[in-house]
Protein backbone atom coordinates (compact mmCIF):
# COMPACT_ATOMS: atom_id res chain seq x y z
CA UNK A 1 0.00 0.00 0.00
CA UNK A 2 2.69 2.37 1.25
CA UNK A 3 4.72 1.49 -2.14
CA UNK A 4 1.74 2.01 -4.05
CA UNK A 5 1.04 5.49 -2.72
CA UNK A 6 4.56 6.40 -3.73
CA UNK A 7 4.17 5.36 -7.26
CA UNK A 8 1.02 7.38 -7.58
CA UNK A 9 2.44 10.12 -6.22
CA UNK A 10 5.52 10.21 -7.90
CA UNK A 11 3.75 9.58 -11.56
CA UNK A 12 0.85 11.97 -11.13
CA UNK A 13 0.12 13.03 -8.72
CA UNK A 14 3.77 15.19 -8.00
CA UNK A 15 4.53 14.24 -11.41
CA UNK A 16 8.03 15.22 -12.10
CA UNK A 17 8.09 17.80 -15.04
CA UNK A 18 4.51 19.06 -14.67
CA UNK A 19 4.53 19.94 -10.98
CA UNK A 20 7.92 20.02 -9.69
CA UNK A 21 9.05 21.44 -12.74
CA UNK A 22 12.34 19.50 -13.23
CA UNK A 23 13.65 18.14 -16.49
CA UNK A 24 12.36 20.65 -18.76
CA UNK A 25 14.93 20.68 -21.37
CA UNK A 26 13.88 17.66 -22.52
CA UNK A 27 10.30 17.97 -21.78
CA UNK A 28 10.24 20.82 -24.85
CA UNK A 29 13.36 19.57 -26.24
CA UNK A 30 12.78 15.85 -27.53
CA UNK A 31 8.56 16.26 -27.73
CA UNK A 32 7.94 16.91 -31.13
CA UNK A 33 7.51 13.61 -32.21
CA UNK A 34 5.26 10.38 -29.96
CA UNK A 35 7.68 7.62 -31.04
CA UNK A 36 11.24 9.93 -30.03
CA UNK A 37 9.23 10.99 -27.04
CA UNK A 38 8.44 7.28 -25.61
CA UNK A 39 12.02 6.64 -26.82
CA UNK A 40 13.28 9.14 -24.34
CA UNK A 41 10.81 8.54 -21.48
CA UNK A 42 12.24 4.57 -21.67
CA UNK A 43 15.90 5.92 -21.60
CA UNK A 44 14.76 7.84 -18.49
CA UNK A 45 13.04 5.24 -16.99
CA UNK A 46 15.97 2.91 -16.90
CA UNK A 47 18.72 5.43 -16.03
CA UNK A 48 15.91 6.51 -13.06
CA UNK A 49 16.29 3.16 -11.60
CA UNK A 50 19.42 2.45 -11.65
CA UNK A 51 20.44 5.86 -10.11
CA UNK A 52 17.67 5.62 -7.47
CA UNK A 53 19.34 2.36 -6.45
CA UNK A 54 23.29 3.51 -6.97
CA UNK A 55 22.26 6.67 -4.91
CA UNK A 56 20.90 4.49 -2.25
CA UNK A 57 23.63 2.63 -1.93
CA UNK A 58 26.03 5.63 -1.61
CA UNK A 59 23.79 7.44 0.62
CA UNK A 60 23.34 4.61 3.10
CA UNK A 61 26.72 2.97 3.07
CA UNK A 62 28.88 5.57 2.43
CA UNK A 63 27.43 9.48 2.81
CA UNK A 64 25.17 8.73 6.25
CA UNK A 65 27.88 6.34 8.11
CA UNK A 66 30.53 9.08 7.61
CA UNK A 67 28.36 11.77 8.36
CA UNK A 68 28.75 13.61 5.36
CA UNK A 69 25.24 13.96 4.09
CA UNK A 70 26.53 17.81 2.94
CA UNK A 71 28.33 15.95 -0.24
CA UNK A 72 25.07 14.32 -1.56
CA UNK A 73 24.80 16.93 -4.17
CA UNK A 74 28.44 16.56 -5.45
CA UNK A 75 28.30 12.99 -5.14
CA UNK A 76 25.00 11.93 -6.46
CA UNK A 77 26.39 13.51 -9.92
CA UNK A 78 29.46 11.36 -9.90
CA UNK A 79 27.41 8.47 -9.34
CA UNK A 80 24.82 9.26 -11.80
CA UNK A 81 27.34 10.53 -14.55
CA UNK A 82 29.59 8.07 -14.05
CA UNK A 83 26.39 5.30 -14.01
CA UNK A 84 24.89 6.59 -17.57
CA UNK A 85 28.70 6.47 -19.37
CA UNK A 86 29.07 2.75 -17.79
CA UNK A 87 25.61 1.65 -19.09
CA UNK A 88 26.03 3.22 -22.66
CA UNK A 89 29.12 1.50 -22.98
CA UNK A 90 27.53 -1.71 -21.89
CA UNK A 91 24.87 -1.39 -23.91
CA UNK A 92 26.85 -0.77 -27.08
CA UNK A 93 28.36 -3.94 -26.75
CA UNK A 94 25.51 -6.06 -25.88
CA UNK A 95 22.69 -4.81 -27.74
CA UNK A 96 23.79 -2.06 -31.09
CA UNK A 97 19.86 -2.09 -31.72
CA UNK A 98 19.11 -1.24 -28.31
CA UNK A 99 21.91 1.35 -28.53
CA UNK A 100 20.73 2.96 -31.65
CA UNK A 101 17.00 3.44 -30.40
CA UNK A 102 18.21 4.72 -27.17
CA UNK A 103 21.60 5.71 -27.89
CA UNK A 104 21.34 9.76 -28.68
CA UNK A 105 19.19 9.90 -25.79
CA UNK A 106 21.76 8.39 -22.72
CA UNK A 107 24.07 11.48 -22.60
CA UNK A 108 21.30 13.89 -22.90
CA UNK A 109 20.19 11.82 -19.68
CA UNK A 110 23.55 12.20 -17.81
CA UNK A 111 22.65 16.06 -17.53
CA UNK A 112 18.97 15.94 -17.15
CA UNK A 113 18.03 17.63 -13.44
CA UNK A 114 14.93 15.10 -12.79
CA UNK A 115 17.65 12.22 -12.12
CA UNK A 116 19.21 14.57 -9.70
CA UNK A 117 16.45 15.72 -7.87
CA UNK A 118 14.71 12.12 -8.07
CA UNK A 119 17.92 11.39 -6.16
CA UNK A 120 18.11 14.48 -3.57
CA UNK A 121 14.16 14.34 -2.85
CA UNK A 122 14.91 10.21 -1.96
CA UNK A 123 17.23 11.00 0.03
CA UNK A 124 15.22 13.86 1.84
CA UNK A 125 12.09 11.46 2.12
CA UNK A 126 14.52 8.81 3.85
CA UNK A 127 13.06 6.36 2.03
CA UNK A 128 14.18 2.75 2.48
CA UNK A 129 15.34 0.73 -0.66
CA UNK A 130 12.78 -0.70 -2.18
CA UNK A 131 11.08 2.84 -1.79
CA UNK A 132 13.62 4.35 -3.71
CA UNK A 133 13.47 2.05 -6.22
CA UNK A 134 9.63 2.45 -6.49
CA UNK A 135 10.09 6.10 -6.29
CA UNK A 136 12.76 5.65 -8.91
CA UNK A 137 10.59 4.07 -11.46
CA UNK A 138 7.35 5.64 -10.82
CA UNK A 139 9.13 8.92 -11.82
CA UNK A 140 10.25 7.30 -14.87
CA UNK A 141 7.05 6.37 -15.81
CA UNK A 142 5.13 9.87 -14.80
CA UNK A 143 8.38 11.69 -17.01
CA UNK A 144 7.13 9.79 -20.09
CA UNK A 145 3.66 10.09 -19.58
CA UNK A 146 4.20 14.06 -19.75
CA UNK A 147 6.56 13.45 -22.55
CA UNK A 148 4.13 11.44 -24.57
CA UNK A 149 1.08 13.69 -23.55
CA UNK A 150 3.17 16.64 -25.14
CA UNK A 151 4.52 14.82 -28.06
CA UNK A 152 0.46 14.14 -28.86
CA UNK A 153 -0.30 17.71 -28.44
CA UNK A 154 2.52 18.62 -30.60
CA UNK A 155 1.49 16.39 -33.32
CA UNK A 156 -1.72 17.74 -33.77
CA UNK A 157 -0.52 20.60 -33.40
CA UNK A 158 1.39 20.92 -36.80
CA UNK A 159 -1.39 20.14 -38.45
CA UNK A 160 -3.69 22.97 -36.32
CA UNK A 161 -4.49 26.91 -37.46
CA UNK A 162 -1.86 28.40 -35.22
CA UNK A 163 -1.23 32.25 -35.26
CA UNK A 164 1.93 33.09 -36.96
CA UNK A 165 3.68 34.49 -33.79
CA UNK A 166 2.72 31.58 -31.73
CA UNK A 167 4.40 29.05 -33.93
CA UNK A 168 6.83 27.17 -32.87
CA UNK A 169 8.47 27.87 -28.85
CA UNK A 170 5.66 29.72 -27.62
CA UNK A 171 2.45 27.63 -28.39
CA UNK A 172 4.59 24.72 -26.61
CA UNK A 173 5.24 26.71 -23.47
CA UNK A 174 1.53 27.65 -23.46
CA UNK A 175 0.79 24.49 -23.77
CA UNK A 176 3.26 22.76 -20.97
CA UNK A 177 1.53 25.78 -18.89
CA UNK A 178 -1.82 24.41 -19.38
CA UNK A 179 -0.59 20.58 -18.95
CA UNK A 180 0.91 21.75 -15.71
CA UNK A 181 -2.63 23.50 -14.95
CA UNK A 182 -4.11 20.67 -15.74
CA UNK A 183 -2.33 18.00 -13.51
CA UNK A 184 -3.33 20.16 -10.44
CA UNK A 185 -6.39 18.74 -10.62
CA UNK A 186 -4.70 15.75 -9.34
CA UNK A 187 -3.49 17.39 -6.55
CA UNK A 188 -6.65 16.64 -3.98
CA UNK A 189 -6.11 12.58 -5.14
CA UNK A 190 -3.24 11.99 -2.04
CA UNK A 191 -1.24 14.40 0.28
CA UNK A 192 2.46 14.13 0.31
CA UNK B 1 38.55 19.21 10.51
CA UNK B 2 37.98 15.49 10.62
CA UNK B 3 35.09 15.68 8.89
CA UNK B 4 37.02 17.44 6.23
CA UNK B 5 39.38 14.91 5.97
CA UNK B 6 36.50 12.32 5.90
CA UNK B 7 34.96 13.69 3.08
CA UNK B 8 38.28 14.48 0.85
CA UNK B 9 39.19 10.63 1.72
CA UNK B 10 35.33 9.65 0.84
CA UNK B 11 34.82 11.77 -2.55
CA UNK B 12 38.46 11.12 -3.39
CA UNK B 13 37.50 7.18 -3.20
CA UNK B 14 34.68 7.43 -4.87
CA UNK B 15 36.08 9.56 -7.59
CA UNK B 16 38.85 6.74 -7.95
CA UNK B 17 36.64 4.02 -7.77
CA UNK B 18 34.51 5.08 -10.76
CA UNK B 19 37.02 6.41 -12.80
CA UNK B 20 39.03 2.87 -12.55
CA UNK B 21 35.38 1.38 -13.45
CA UNK B 22 34.98 3.54 -16.44
CA UNK B 23 38.53 3.10 -17.32
CA UNK B 24 38.31 -1.20 -17.18
CA UNK B 25 34.79 -0.65 -18.96
CA UNK B 26 36.03 0.91 -21.75
CA UNK B 27 38.71 -1.48 -22.19
CA UNK B 28 36.95 -4.43 -21.83
CA UNK B 29 33.42 -3.13 -23.47
CA UNK B 30 35.37 -1.63 -26.78
CA UNK B 31 32.98 -2.03 -30.00
CA UNK B 32 35.11 -2.84 -32.87
CA UNK B 33 34.13 -0.22 -35.18
CA UNK B 34 34.60 -0.79 -39.20
CA UNK B 35 37.58 1.66 -39.97
CA UNK B 36 36.75 2.41 -43.48
CA UNK B 37 33.46 4.10 -41.90
CA UNK B 38 35.78 6.95 -39.74
CA UNK B 39 37.50 7.32 -43.62
CA UNK B 40 34.36 7.35 -45.57
CA UNK B 41 33.14 9.95 -42.69
CA UNK B 42 36.20 12.06 -43.17
CA UNK B 43 35.48 12.39 -46.96
CA UNK B 44 32.40 14.07 -46.57
CA UNK B 45 31.96 17.35 -45.74
CA UNK B 46 30.58 17.37 -42.73
CA UNK B 47 27.90 19.60 -42.28
CA UNK B 48 25.25 17.52 -40.78
CA UNK B 49 22.73 18.89 -43.47
CA UNK B 50 20.64 15.93 -43.79
CA UNK B 51 19.89 16.62 -47.29
CA UNK B 52 20.97 12.99 -47.90
CA UNK B 53 18.00 11.72 -45.57
CA UNK B 54 20.33 10.57 -43.09
CA UNK B 55 20.60 12.08 -39.24
CA UNK B 56 23.77 12.82 -40.23
CA UNK B 57 27.37 12.77 -41.71
CA UNK B 58 28.43 9.76 -39.73
CA UNK B 59 24.87 7.95 -40.30
CA UNK B 60 25.40 8.37 -43.86
CA UNK B 61 29.36 7.01 -43.51
CA UNK B 62 27.84 4.07 -41.74
CA UNK B 63 25.25 3.61 -44.16
CA UNK B 64 27.27 3.75 -47.17
CA UNK B 65 29.87 1.25 -45.20
CA UNK B 66 26.74 -0.90 -44.36
CA UNK B 67 25.82 -1.45 -48.11
CA UNK B 68 29.46 -1.19 -49.89
CA UNK B 69 28.06 0.66 -52.62
CA UNK B 70 27.02 4.59 -53.52
CA UNK B 71 23.86 3.57 -54.99
CA UNK B 72 21.03 6.26 -53.36
CA UNK B 73 23.43 7.27 -50.97
CA UNK B 74 24.73 10.05 -52.53
CA UNK B 75 25.88 13.39 -50.33
CA UNK B 76 24.32 15.85 -52.19
CA UNK B 77 26.55 18.68 -51.09
CA UNK B 78 29.52 16.56 -51.20
CA UNK B 79 29.14 15.84 -54.79
CA UNK B 80 31.44 14.22 -57.50
CA UNK B 81 34.25 15.16 -55.18
CA UNK B 82 33.41 13.08 -51.83
CA UNK B 83 31.92 10.67 -54.06
CA UNK B 84 35.05 10.09 -55.60
CA UNK B 85 37.01 10.00 -52.42
CA UNK B 86 34.29 7.21 -50.63
CA UNK B 87 34.32 5.18 -54.47
CA UNK B 88 38.22 4.95 -53.48
CA UNK B 89 37.76 3.66 -49.96
CA UNK B 90 35.80 1.27 -50.82
CA UNK B 91 37.23 0.54 -54.13
CA UNK B 92 34.42 0.89 -56.58
CA UNK B 93 33.10 2.74 -59.45
CA UNK B 94 31.05 5.71 -59.17
CA UNK B 95 28.15 6.11 -61.39
CA UNK B 96 27.27 8.86 -63.07
CA UNK B 97 24.72 11.15 -61.74
CA UNK B 98 23.82 14.31 -62.93
CA UNK B 99 24.06 17.28 -60.93
CA UNK B 100 21.17 19.28 -59.84
CA UNK B 101 21.70 23.26 -58.86
CA UNK B 102 18.93 25.80 -57.35
CA UNK B 103 16.38 27.62 -59.37
CA UNK B 104 14.94 30.76 -58.27
CA UNK B 105 11.62 30.71 -59.88
CA UNK B 106 10.95 34.95 -60.45
CA UNK B 107 12.04 37.42 -63.09
CA UNK B 108 10.15 40.51 -61.23
CA UNK B 109 13.30 42.73 -60.45
CA UNK B 110 12.39 46.23 -58.91
CA UNK B 111 11.88 47.75 -62.55
CA UNK B 112 9.99 45.32 -63.68
CA UNK B 113 7.68 44.45 -60.33
CA UNK B 114 5.33 47.02 -58.72
CA UNK B 115 5.47 47.54 -54.76
CA UNK B 116 2.06 48.00 -53.43
CA UNK B 117 3.45 49.05 -50.00
CA UNK B 118 6.01 50.65 -48.22
CA UNK B 119 7.75 47.78 -45.91
CA UNK B 120 10.20 49.44 -43.09
CA UNK B 121 10.60 46.52 -40.75
CA UNK B 122 12.63 43.93 -40.42
CA UNK B 123 15.04 42.89 -43.68
CA UNK B 124 14.15 39.28 -43.61
CA UNK B 125 11.57 37.45 -46.29
CA UNK B 126 9.80 35.52 -43.09
CA UNK B 127 9.22 38.73 -41.53
CA UNK B 128 7.78 40.17 -45.00
CA UNK B 129 6.03 37.42 -45.39
CA UNK B 130 4.28 37.92 -42.01
CA UNK B 131 3.17 41.30 -42.53
CA UNK B 132 -0.10 41.30 -44.64
CA UNK B 133 2.21 39.00 -46.98
CA UNK B 134 4.85 41.13 -47.95
CA UNK B 135 4.96 44.49 -49.66
CA UNK B 136 5.53 43.36 -53.30
CA UNK B 137 2.65 43.77 -55.39
CA UNK B 138 3.11 40.19 -56.58
CA UNK B 139 2.00 37.84 -53.58
CA UNK B 140 4.04 34.86 -55.32
CA UNK B 141 7.10 36.61 -56.13
CA UNK B 142 10.46 36.93 -55.19
CA UNK B 143 10.65 39.21 -51.78
CA UNK B 144 13.90 39.92 -52.47
CA UNK B 145 15.19 40.11 -48.40
CA UNK B 146 18.06 37.31 -48.80
CA UNK B 147 16.66 34.43 -46.54
CA UNK B 148 18.09 31.93 -49.46
CA UNK B 149 21.37 33.95 -48.98
CA UNK B 150 21.90 33.49 -45.45
CA UNK B 151 21.18 30.41 -44.99
CA UNK B 152 23.39 28.89 -48.00
CA UNK B 153 26.53 27.00 -46.52
CA UNK B 154 28.33 27.55 -49.55
CA UNK B 155 28.20 31.47 -50.86
CA UNK B 156 26.25 30.34 -53.85
CA UNK B 157 23.30 32.92 -53.65
CA UNK B 158 23.93 36.55 -54.22
CA UNK B 159 21.31 39.38 -54.56
CA UNK B 160 21.94 41.48 -57.98
CA UNK B 161 21.12 45.44 -58.54
CA UNK B 162 17.95 44.11 -59.71
CA UNK B 163 17.26 42.56 -55.84
CA UNK B 164 16.76 39.49 -56.92
CA UNK B 165 18.62 36.43 -55.83
CA UNK B 166 21.45 35.21 -58.39
CA UNK B 167 22.60 31.17 -58.33
CA UNK B 168 26.30 30.27 -58.68
CA UNK B 169 26.04 26.72 -60.79
CA UNK B 170 29.40 26.24 -59.60
CA UNK B 171 28.68 26.89 -55.95
CA UNK B 172 25.68 25.47 -55.59
CA UNK B 173 25.29 21.79 -54.40
CA UNK B 174 21.68 21.24 -54.32
CA UNK B 175 21.59 21.09 -50.12
CA UNK B 176 17.98 22.47 -50.64
CA UNK B 177 18.49 24.17 -47.24
CA UNK B 178 17.36 27.78 -49.28
CA UNK B 179 14.15 25.42 -50.65
CA UNK B 180 13.12 25.27 -46.85
CA UNK B 181 14.24 28.80 -45.92
CA UNK B 182 12.10 31.24 -48.98
CA UNK B 183 8.89 31.42 -47.14
CA UNK B 184 7.37 32.25 -50.76
CA UNK B 185 8.40 28.47 -51.54
CA UNK B 186 9.85 30.03 -55.00
CA UNK B 187 13.14 27.64 -55.29
CA UNK B 188 13.21 24.66 -57.09
CA UNK B 189 16.07 22.12 -57.44
CA UNK B 190 16.37 21.37 -61.27
CA UNK B 191 19.25 19.08 -62.99
CA UNK B 192 21.52 21.57 -64.36
CA UNK B 193 20.84 19.98 -68.04
CA UNK B 194 17.74 21.84 -68.04
CA UNK B 195 18.54 25.32 -68.96
CA UNK B 196 15.18 26.07 -69.64
CA UNK B 197 12.82 27.26 -66.91
CA UNK B 198 9.90 29.27 -66.35
CA UNK B 199 10.77 32.31 -64.46
CA UNK B 200 7.96 32.63 -62.43
CA UNK B 201 6.13 31.54 -59.73
CA UNK B 202 2.53 33.60 -60.48
CA UNK B 203 -0.78 31.52 -60.46
CA UNK B 204 -2.79 34.96 -60.20
CA UNK B 205 -4.37 35.44 -63.42
CA UNK B 206 -3.33 36.94 -66.60
CA UNK B 207 -5.11 40.24 -66.07
CA UNK B 208 -3.71 40.52 -62.26
CA UNK B 209 -0.16 39.03 -63.48
CA UNK B 210 0.15 42.28 -66.21
CA UNK B 211 -1.03 44.52 -63.22
CA UNK B 212 1.68 43.56 -61.28
CA UNK B 213 4.39 42.35 -63.39
CA UNK B 214 6.02 42.83 -66.33
CA UNK B 215 7.45 39.36 -66.89
CA UNK B 216 5.06 37.24 -65.31
CA UNK B 217 3.82 33.83 -66.76
CA UNK B 218 -0.02 34.88 -67.65
CA UNK B 219 -0.72 31.43 -68.78
CA UNK B 220 -1.35 32.43 -71.81
CA UNK B 221 -1.07 28.67 -72.92
CA UNK B 222 0.89 29.88 -76.34
CA UNK B 223 4.27 27.18 -74.94
CA UNK B 224 2.03 24.61 -74.45
CA UNK B 225 0.60 25.28 -78.10
CA UNK B 226 3.84 25.46 -79.66
CA UNK B 227 5.73 22.72 -77.64
CA UNK B 228 3.21 20.08 -76.05
CA UNK B 229 5.85 18.17 -75.14
CA UNK B 230 7.39 20.46 -73.29
CA UNK B 231 5.17 22.12 -71.07
CA UNK B 232 2.05 22.17 -68.67
CA UNK B 233 0.13 24.63 -67.71
CA UNK B 234 -1.57 24.62 -64.29
CA UNK B 235 -3.54 27.45 -62.26
CA UNK B 236 -2.40 30.17 -64.85
CA UNK B 237 1.41 28.73 -64.19
CA UNK B 238 3.25 27.26 -67.20
CA UNK B 239 6.12 24.52 -66.06
CA UNK B 240 8.53 23.14 -68.06
CA UNK B 241 8.52 19.31 -68.84
CA UNK B 242 12.18 18.54 -67.35
CA UNK B 243 12.55 14.80 -68.35
CA UNK B 244 11.77 15.60 -71.83
CA UNK B 245 14.39 17.89 -71.99
CA UNK B 246 15.81 21.25 -73.24
CA UNK B 247 15.11 20.85 -77.36
CA UNK B 248 11.40 20.22 -76.91
CA UNK B 249 11.28 23.14 -74.81
CA UNK B 250 13.14 25.49 -77.11
CA UNK B 251 10.06 26.69 -79.54
CA UNK B 252 7.92 27.37 -76.36
CA UNK B 253 10.84 29.61 -75.02
CA UNK B 254 11.10 31.64 -78.16
CA UNK B 255 7.39 32.28 -78.32
CA UNK B 256 6.77 33.25 -75.02
CA UNK B 257 5.00 36.70 -74.91
CA UNK B 258 6.00 37.92 -71.36
CA UNK B 259 9.52 36.67 -72.05
CA UNK B 260 9.07 34.93 -68.40
CA UNK B 261 10.23 31.44 -70.10
CA UNK B 262 14.15 32.28 -69.91
CA UNK B 263 17.50 30.01 -70.94
CA UNK B 264 19.67 29.99 -67.98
Amino acid sequence: MDLLLIFISAAIVNNFVLSYFLGICPFLGVSNRLEKAFSMGVASTFVMVLAAMATWIINNWILIPFNLPFLQYVAFIIVIASLVQFVEMFIRKSSPTLYRSLGIFLPLITTNCAILGLALLSALREYNFLQSLTFGFAAGVGFTIALCIMAGIREELDLAPIPEPFKGAPITLIIAGLLALAFMGFAGLISG
Amino acid sequence: MNSIIVGLLTMGGLGLFFASVLAIASEKLKVKEDPRVEEVYEALPGLNCGACGHPGCHALAEAIVAKGDLDGLRCPPGGSASDEKIAEILGISVGAEIRKRAVIKCGGGKSLAGQRADYHGIKTCTAAQLVVGGAKACTFGCLGYGDCVTVCPFGAIRIDEEGLPKVDELKCTACGLCVQACPRKIIDLVSCANRIVVNCNSHDKGAQVRKVCKVGCIGCMICVKVAPEGYTVKDFLAKVNYDKGDAVAEPGQAKCPTKCIVKL
